[in-house]
This record gives structure tokens, sequence and C-alpha cells, in this order.
């Protein structure tokens, strides 16, 4: 049973230009991504810079208002929803975001920030707030007796506790956990991984995964989606994924990938050039101006995103 | 280890000068280059690597770094040299290619004047000859249509394309020492697997060493031939990159490498858990007595706790700072 489904989603930013403010294009920034979440699966978003991976969970949610699509909770239509039914459906969805550091009021104590959540769904007095706020610092590996320290007075890894913490409070089904270690240093990146997964098999939480780090999101995710230039390329399980690459960039990115490993040396497929601009995408896939396997249809026709069984779904005429 | 290296770093201290009191930011670092090596540094913020790279070009203020120990650059004391020769010395024998292209980049000149700037000053160029120089290097690391390229502006190109320019910029004057501080940390990963591409085919054709700065082991893995690994201020562990993998001596460095996923690893063991260090890094103002590490250290032991360990040889190529080096033999 999907928990979640997004279909053809599209965020389209108008360019406004010259005296009257004229919309003269558009940056296609998300241009119809759809995917599917399960109970208890963390789905990675990867994508390199500018792919629309944080756009993407930003209009799912409504922090951004999106163009067109459709992202179905439980039955009903977030997109469609009114203001007052959005708050309810937002206690059900939260987000972790990248930065520790400018994502927490530095004005509020560590305690305000967890249980500030909370107070726009119930009302909860001075000893309960006290209570959910030590619940849940424990819960995140942080000491309770702190609850009146300010963030400032945390290091990075601990703020990102904080934050998810913050996150926990209102005993969300989905978090968007949009780059929330790669602000990190390794040893703590673990860490915070760790805890992620711990918190996942406890309490049956269903993570959408973005990061930029593939390593990363192949060790937490059950399925994984790649994006290009507003689109989702391919979308397998990560095993399919790792070991079947079908797409011609997921295999580069997975080739690009430095591997820790001195005596293992690899096939690298290096792309050329950079990725083109999301106001004017190339004709046909987008993807054929450093492809490497490009063919002819490549350049007029679009691929379509097709399932090839056993819900490997890729967009590309040769793979 | 080297009988001639190119670059000789010994007891490298910088002490900073804060409001909170003086910091020991670099304690005691010993490092050497040979002519043609790449060398990585590796270690989380703080631990001093970038500091270390500073001050061989002695990038740091002056007013609140205080340098102590000594950089023997081709024979010279880099410590003890003058602004002027200095000048002579900074970009032009040794360069550095910095994490941020946008910030390091000058923005209100061409970046084909940027790059014939540095034959100009170092190699007696004329601006034309430079200027032709320039459009040439550009070509070299792979930039399309360099001639038009050299007449843009850096807001004008990539985050990729500008770190390219670096490259080029960089190496305009064939330096013996390139310092490399975290050259793809700002890039996507299929920009870095071309960039680093490029910078290992320019050190085998220029014999240029490399000083690789990073926390990625995976770049050092596959770039450099030695490594050091610093923690706090300290170098704790030196080898050769294949022994380092294979076999970590310090803890620290076995923590690291435990906290990194590895890409396809989990079908292999099945998902696990990442093997963390626990703890944080320390302050530089309140390192616990003893060896730094011993707060994070999971094979603890008392002596740890009082004394902090020396720097012991293991094998001829490699050096480590624990006092449970020699029982790890």
């Amino acid at each position: 049973m999907d928990l979640l489904q997004v279909k053809n989603l599209k965020m389209h930013f108008p360019i406004k230009k010259g005296l009257f403010s004229k919309t003269r294009g558009f940056v296609k920034a998300v241009d119809g991504v759809s995917f599917n979440l399960k109970k208890g699966e963390t789905l990675g978003l990867v994508g390199e810079s500018g792919c629309g991976k944080t756009t993407v969970s930003r209009s799912l949610l409504r922090l951004i208002e999106p163009t067109d699509g459709q992202v179905i909770f439980e039955g009903s239509d977030i997109l469609q929803l009114s203001k007052k039914q959005l708050r309810q459906i937002r206690a059900h969805i939260q987000v972790i975001f990248q930065d520790p550091y400018s994502s927490l009021n530095p004005r509020l104590s560590v305690g305000q920030i967890i249980v500030e959540p909370l107070k726009n769904y119930e009302y909860l007095n001075r000893r309960q707030q006290r209570e959910r706020v030590a619940f849940l610092m424990e819960k995140v590996g942080l000491m309770p007796e702190q609850s009146n320290r300010y963030p400032h007075q945390y290091s990075g890894g601990q703020r990102q506790r904080i934050g998810i913490a913050r996150a926990l409070a209102l005993n969300p089904k989905i978090i968007v956990c949009d780059e929330p270690v790669s602000a990190l240093d390794v040893s703590i990146q673990a860490q915070v991984i760790n805890l992620l997964v711990a918190l996942q098999q406890e309490m049956g939480l269903s993570y959408i995964f973005i990061a930029h780090d593939l390593s990363v999101v192949e060790h937490i995710s059950d399925r994984v989606a790649v994006m290009y230039l507003g689109k989702i390329v391919e979308l397998a399980t990560d095993r399919e994924i790792y070991h079947h690459p079908l797409h011609p960039y997921t295999r580069a990115l997975l080739s690009a990938v430095p591997v820790p490993d001195p005596e293992f040396r690899k096939n690298r497929v290096l792309l050329e050039g950079d990725v083109p601009s999301p106001i004017n995408p190339p004709t046909g896939c987008a993807f054929h101006t450093r492809c490497p396997q490009k063919a002819d249809i490549c350049v007029h026709q679009e691929p379509l995103f097709r399932d090839l069984g056993d819900g490997h779904w890729v967009a590309c005429h040769i793979g | 280890m080297n009988n001639n290296p190119l670059l000789s770093i010994q007891n490298l201290k910088v002490h900073f000068k804060s409001f909170e009191g003086v910091v020991l930011a670099v304690d005691g670092v010993d490092l050497d280059i040979a002519p043609g090596e790449a060398v990585g540094l590796v270690g989380e913020s703080g631990c001093g690597k970038s500091v270390t790279a500073l001050s061989i070009l002695r990038l740091l203020p002056k007013r609140s770094a205080q340098i102590g120990g000594s950089i023997i650059f081709a024979g010279r004391n880099l410590l003890e040299a003058d602004e002027e020769e200095l000048l002579n010395i900074r970009g032009n024998s040794v360069s550095m290619i910095f994490q941020e292209p946008m910030t390091s980049l000058n923005p209100v000149m061409t970046i084909g004047d940027q790059i014939a700037e540095a034959l100009v000053l170092h190699q007696n160029f004329t601006w034309n000859n430079a200027r032709r120089k320039a459009v040439e290097m550009l070509d070299q690391v792979q930039i399309p249509s360099p001639q038009s390229r050299s007449r843009d502006y850096p807001h004008s190109l990539s985050g990729g394309m500008r770190q390219r320019a670096m490259i080029a910029m960089a190496l305009s004057c064939r330096p013996k020492l390139l310092l490399a501080d975290e050259p793809t940390t700002a890039l996507d990963v299929t920009i870095q697997a071309q960039i680093m591409d490029l910078m290992l085919r320019l050190k085998d054709k220029l014999n240029t060493a490399i000083l690789l700065i990073t926390h990625d082991l995976g770049l050092i893995a596959e770039m450099v031939s030695r490594v050091i690994v610093m923690y706090a201020g300290q170098v704790v562990e030196e080898a050769p990159v294949r022994e380092l993998f294979k076999k970590p001596l310090h803890p620290y460095t076995r923590g690291l490498m435990g906290s990194v996923p590895k890409l396809g690893q989990k079908f292999i063991a099945g998902r696990k858990q990442l093997d963390e260090i626990k703890g944080i890094v320390p302050s530089l103002q309140r390192l616990p007595p003893g060896c730094r590490f011993n707060p994070r250290c999971p094979s603890v032991i008392g002596k740890c706790l009082e004394q902090t360990p020396a720097m012991v040889r293991i094998e001829t190529q490699r050096r480590v700072r624990c006092w449970l080096a020699e029982s790890v033999e």
C-alpha cells in the first residue's frame, strides 16, 4: 500500500523581466516527476546540484506551490487541500533540512524549538511539555538536562539531532530528509545516519532521503530515484540501481564516485561538459548532450519513463 | 624518508591569538613531499590540515598567527623568507587551488588575464604572449572554445569551469608543488571525476608534486600514493596509501574508514550500522590530557589518559601516534 503517491509533479518558476515584469520564460525545475512511497520505506533521491531534488521535496509539501501534478497522501490530494486541511496533513509529513546552522531559530532554546511544532496541534501544560522534550531529546541522543541551551552551544552534528527531534515531535509518518548529513564531518555523518536508521526501525517511519552523495543514499535507501534536469531518469531498488544501472547517466554517476579502496581500479565513465540550463533544456532526451551512447532518436524524441519489470523504471531509448 | 624531498616540514607549530586566548591549531606537524609525488592530508574540519597548507605559502594573517618550526622548500626555509621572495614563490614554483573557485578568482578581471598575470609576473612574458599562453592553458584543462572563454569573467563560468580555470592558473608557471585544498568539495561528482582526472594527467605531464587536502577517503584512495592523517592539530598516522587502507593502525583512522558507507558493500555484508566514532572532535582550547583521541577511542587504556603518545615509526614508511601501535603490530 502506498503511503504517498506523487503524480506528474511540475514546478515551473517564471522568469520575469522588464518594466512590467512580463514572463519571459520558465525555469522547469521539476518537470513531471512521479513516484510512490511505501510505509516504512526509504526512497533515495539523488542527482547533481540543480537537478530539482530539493524543489521536489518543497513542492510536495507545498512549501512552494507547484505548477501542476498530484500528491496523494492517505487518499487526499495535498495540492487541492485548503489551508486548514493542509495544516492537519503537515503534522504527518515533516522535514529535516540540510544546514543545521540556519534551520534552527537562534533565539529559542532547544526545548522551545522541539516543542514548537507540538504547540500548533495540541495543548500541553508546562510539565507535559518538559516531559515530551525530555523524551524526544533522549530519543535522538541528546541530554535532556540541556534543554535550556541555545543552538549556538551545540556542534553541527548535535544541531542536526535537534532538527531530527523537532521533526519527530508530531509523530509523523513521513520525514523528508533534505541533505541531512552533507554539512557534517564523516565521523558525525555516520552517527546521524545510524540514528535515522534506528529511528525508522523503531517508529516505522518512511523517509524521502535527498542527497548528492551516492554512497550515503545507497546505504540508507530501499529504492533510489535518479534525477537529471527536473526529471527522474531511473527508479529502482537500490540493489538494481547498483548492480544493473540502465540509464547511462546513472552509470556515469555511479562510476564517478571515488571508492575508498586503493586496490580497486574501475572503468570510469567520464561525462563531458556540464549540466545544461533548465531554462532551455535540450530537445528530446535532456541527457543527450552528455550521453556517451546517444543515438539519433535521442535528439528528437523524449524517451518515455517506462517500467521494465520488477519496479525498475527508466527513461532511455537505449537502456 | 626521501633523501631529497622537495618540501620538508619539520615540527610546524601554528598559534592563533584569539579573544579566548592562544590556540595551538597545528602542533608539531612533520611532512615530506618528494618531487612529483602526490601526498594526501586527511582529517575532519578543524584538524589543522588547511592551516598547514596555508602556512607553507605564508598565507596566514600575520597579526594573529605565529608560525614555528621549519618549512624547507627546495633548500630554502620559507619561514625565514621575506615578502619579496615569497611573492616570487607563490603562484610560481608553489601554487594553490582553493575549495571555493568563486571567491578565489578576481571577479573584475577576465580569466584569461588572471592566468596571464602570473606569467607576466613570474616568467617575464609580454602581455600578448601571456594571453596566448593563457588560451593554451585553458585548452589544456579542456575548457571548450578557450579563445572566447579567456575573455569571460568568472561569474559567467559554471563551478566546474571555474575550478578548471583555477587549475589552469595554478599550473601556468609549471609549479614544482601544487597545494590543493579540497579542490572538488564544492563540485558535483561527475565534475569532480573530470577535475581529478585532469589533475592526475597534468601531474604526470609536468611532474608536479601534489599535496591534496581532503576529508574524502575515496579521493585519497584514488589520487595519492602516501597519506597523512591529522586529528586535533597533530599528525596521528602516516602510511603509503595501500597499506593504510589495508591495515589502518590508529583507532581514529580505523574509525574514519568505518564511518564511510561504501557503494555496493551493503549487498555483500548486509545493511549494517556504520561504525561511528562516538563523541565529537574536542575544542582546541580544551584538549583532553594524554592522547587527544582518548575520549572517543574504542580501545583506550589507562596510559592514554595520562601521557601523550609520541609519533613512532612502525615500518620503514609508516608512523603512528598511539600507545597501542606495537600491540596492533
